[in-house]
């Protein structure tokens, strides 16, 4: 497959800010760029790469794949939001059997980075797959998506209970390689989110995917039932972007080191950068892949330009630096604090 | 392969209750082939409707004062192709293309019947002009709700060898629906392969008629798309492979060009329950 060549993402940005290094670490990964694919925004990046080089942002995320073929959910599978959409797609994937062998390969062969994105009806589940993927070899990390029903405990979504979510990280974290990170994928929908991202940290995650989509509904007022065949939905774009920015400040608040993925409503490099300044070490953009397939490639270059803007150098300064905000305007009358938060130095 | 392009709208007229665009394309024209779609971005850079719509390509011309540009038929239909026709001429519009697989053409010069419902016939006219380059018969039914809704008659009357039209309350051409005549049409004219677009329903019964006499039928579907380039998973439909097992398969890629005795039209809309990956009987839904 060639590359289309129309558009390129710089022609986009009114100035290439080369000097600004974009380099990130994200959970012991070192990436050229902050900028991924969102598991299921990009199935496994092979149809991404007619519209930009894959192997120039950080990483691609693979649709959540599960041990076995999944056909998911009846049609209608989505409906439009304003500024978002609702999805219901129930996981559909061909199994981790055919994933390795074709899609993996493919990444491999293509010299992309990938992050492979699995998920289970059971706490068992993901171990198989860790197990198998624990024979791969070029996986850059294993994203956990516990954002799915434990068929266990009567359909209760792991990511919604400490305990289970606990237990799916545990099960990843014996069965995989000790050099492979694991970013567990955190749901918005609960009432604590530092809770469970903490649960998740004490079971072994490396690091932290924030988030995942909100459960929505929408009923179809001309035939007066829900929208969606699966009644309810996976709400994403840019109308969730606060609640996500919201999710990734309060669990940098409590946890000051542990690498974080965040997504949620990315559109442009300042939205990157809203995330980055509340605490995420990387990014994914999802939705907005629809609207723009080259959006990650783009909003890389719009944040270059947007660190360049404010004075960075270094992408790995603005991580979590709106943190700092109250230090910076009411300096600390203790010299001593002042040492303490280094981040009080102006870019 | 499909590139995104800035295009410009280049003029704007209404055709019945339809608008035809004409877009700057560039080189998006030179792989275009019948059935091919766009996916054509609504609102600018700042606009809450996020998804792409889809629309058949209708025509292409590779040269001209502006460069290659397609046409397309919008019908105003909600929010999103609203935006679209209240645009023009100058206008910027954000698209991608060519998407999807077209319709295949066949080796020897046969009989076809070309079947459109509505704006489904917007695509038949690319197609009628290559068949006929094949020395193949093309007979085209049209038909639609009511007169307003046909596109496209004149346009077939100069291609087609015959032109059957069908509207429902009978405001031109044959009371009825196209269905209803193509049989007919088929029968008289020795029909070897049936194309067809337009609604789900009329695909369906076109697919079933075709079947009936043994004879080959490709059928462009329109499901709901959220992406058009295959990473979503949200336009699928359950479609028999070679292999025989049926997948739910992506109309955006894979299709929207199907052949009509594999798509298991009935069931659209719902897993077929042996469909590969199918939820367990007990499992319920997932
Ligand atoms: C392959 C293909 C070819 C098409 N060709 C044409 C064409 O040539 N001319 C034409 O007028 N229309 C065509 N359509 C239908 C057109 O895409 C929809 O009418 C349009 O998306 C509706 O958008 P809206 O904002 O007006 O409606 P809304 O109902 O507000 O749209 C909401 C969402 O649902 C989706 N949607 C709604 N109706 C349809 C539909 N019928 N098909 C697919 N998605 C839908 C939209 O894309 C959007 O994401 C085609 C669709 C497909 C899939
Ligand atoms: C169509 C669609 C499919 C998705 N599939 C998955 C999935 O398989 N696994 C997963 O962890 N997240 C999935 N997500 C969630 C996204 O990865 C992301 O967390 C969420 O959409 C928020 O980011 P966004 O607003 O940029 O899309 C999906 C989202 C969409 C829109
Ligand atoms: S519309 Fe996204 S896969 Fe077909």
């Amino acid at each position: 497959m060639t590359r289309a060549v129309v558009r390129p993402a710089e022609a986009l940005a009114p100035q290439v800010h080369d000097e600004v290094d974009m380099s990130t670490h994200l959970a012991g990964l070192d990436l050229p760029s902050p900028v991924l694919t969102a598991s299921g925004c990009a199935a496994a990046g092979r149809e991404l790469d007619q519209f930009f080089d894959l192997t120039r942002i950080g990483a691609v995320v693979t649709k959540s794949i599960m041990p076995e073929p999944r056909s998911g959910r009846a049609t209608p599978r989505m409906a439009e939001t304003p500024s978002g959409m609702l999805n219901s797609i129930g996981l559909q994937g061909p199994g981790i059997a055919s994933f390795i062998e074709r899609d993996l390969a493919w990444l491999h062969q293509r010299g992309a980075r990938a992050v492979v994105s699995i998920a289970g009806d059971t706490v068992d589940d993901y171990a198989r797959l860790a197990k198998i993927l624990r024979m791969q070899e070029g996986i850059s990390a294993i994203e956990v998506n516990i954002s799915c029903p434990n068929v266990e405990d009567r359909g209760k979504v792991f990511a919604c209970d400490a305990g289970s979510s606990s237990a799916v990280i545990q099960a990843v974290r014996r069965n995989t390689d000790s050099r492979v990170p694991i970013l567990a994928k955190l749901s918005p929908d609960v009432t604590d989110i530092t809770t469970i991202a903490l649960a998740c940290v004490r079971a072994g995650a490396d690091g932290l995917s924030v988030i995942n989509t909100l459960l929505g509904m929408v009923i179809d007022t001309d035939r007066l039932r829900p929208a969606l065949a699966g009644v309810t939905g996976g709400l994403s774009g840019p109308a969730i972007r606060p609640v996500a920015v919201r999710c990734v400040w309060q669990i940098r608040q409590v946890m000051p080191e542990v690498p974080i993925l965040g997504m949620g409503g990315i559109r442009t490099g300042l939205d990157a950068l809203q995330f980055v300044l509340a605490g995420a070490n990387a990014v994914s953009v999802g939705t907005m892949v629809f609207n723009d397939p080259s959006a990650p490639l783009r909003v890389h270059h719009e944040l270059q330009t947007a660190l360049a803007e404010r004075g960075f150098t270094r992408l790995i300064d603005a991580i979590s630096y709106a943190h700092g905000y109250l230090d910076r305007e009411h300096p600390a009358s203790d010299p001593v604090e002042d040492d303490v938060e280094a981040a009080t130095e102006e870019p | 392969m499909p590139i995104q392009y800035r295009s410009e709208v280049v003029s704007s007229r209404r055709a019945g209750q339809y608008h035809v665009l004409t877009l700057t394309a560039g080189s998006i024209t030179e792989t275009t082939k019948p059935g091919h779609f766009l996916g054509v971005a609504i609102g600018g850079d700042e606009s809450g409707l996020l998804l792409r719509r889809a629309f058949s390509i209708h025509g292409v011309q590779e040269r001209g004062v502006f460069g290659g540009t397609v046409d397309i038929v919008v019908a105003a239909h909600g929010a999103g192709t609203r935006w679209l026709v209240g645009r023009h001429r100058a206008d910027p519009l954000d698209i991608i293309g060519p998407l999807g697989r077209p319709f295949s053409l066949p080796r020897d010069p046969v009989s076809c019947a070309l079947v459109g419902g509505g704006y489904g016939s917007a695509p038949l006219f690319m197609l009628a002009e290559h068949l006929r380059a094949r020395g193949c018969r093309v007979d085209m039914v049209l038909g639609a709700g009511t007169e307003e809704k046909l596109f496209g008659v004149l346009e077939a009357k100069r291609m087609a060898s015959t032109v059957t039209i069908t509207t429902d309350d009978g405001t031109l051409g044959e009371a009825g629906r196209v269905t209803d005549a193509l049989g007919r049409v088929m029968d008289q004219h020795d029909t070897d392969v049936v194309y067809a677009c337009g609604p789900m329903g009329m695909l369906a019964a076109v697919a079933g008629i075709a079947s009936e006499r043994g004879v080959y039928s490709q059928c462009a579907v329109e499901e709901s798309m959220a992406c058009g380039v295959g990473v979503c998973m949200t336009c699928v439909l359950p479609v028999i492979g070679d292999d025989g097992l049926t997948r739910m398969v992506r109309s955006c890629v894979e299709g929207p060009v199907f052949r009509g005795d594999r798509v298991r039209w009935a069931e659209v809309g719902t897993i077929p329950p042996d469909t590969l990956g199918a939820p367990d009987l007990d499992g319920g839904s997932r």
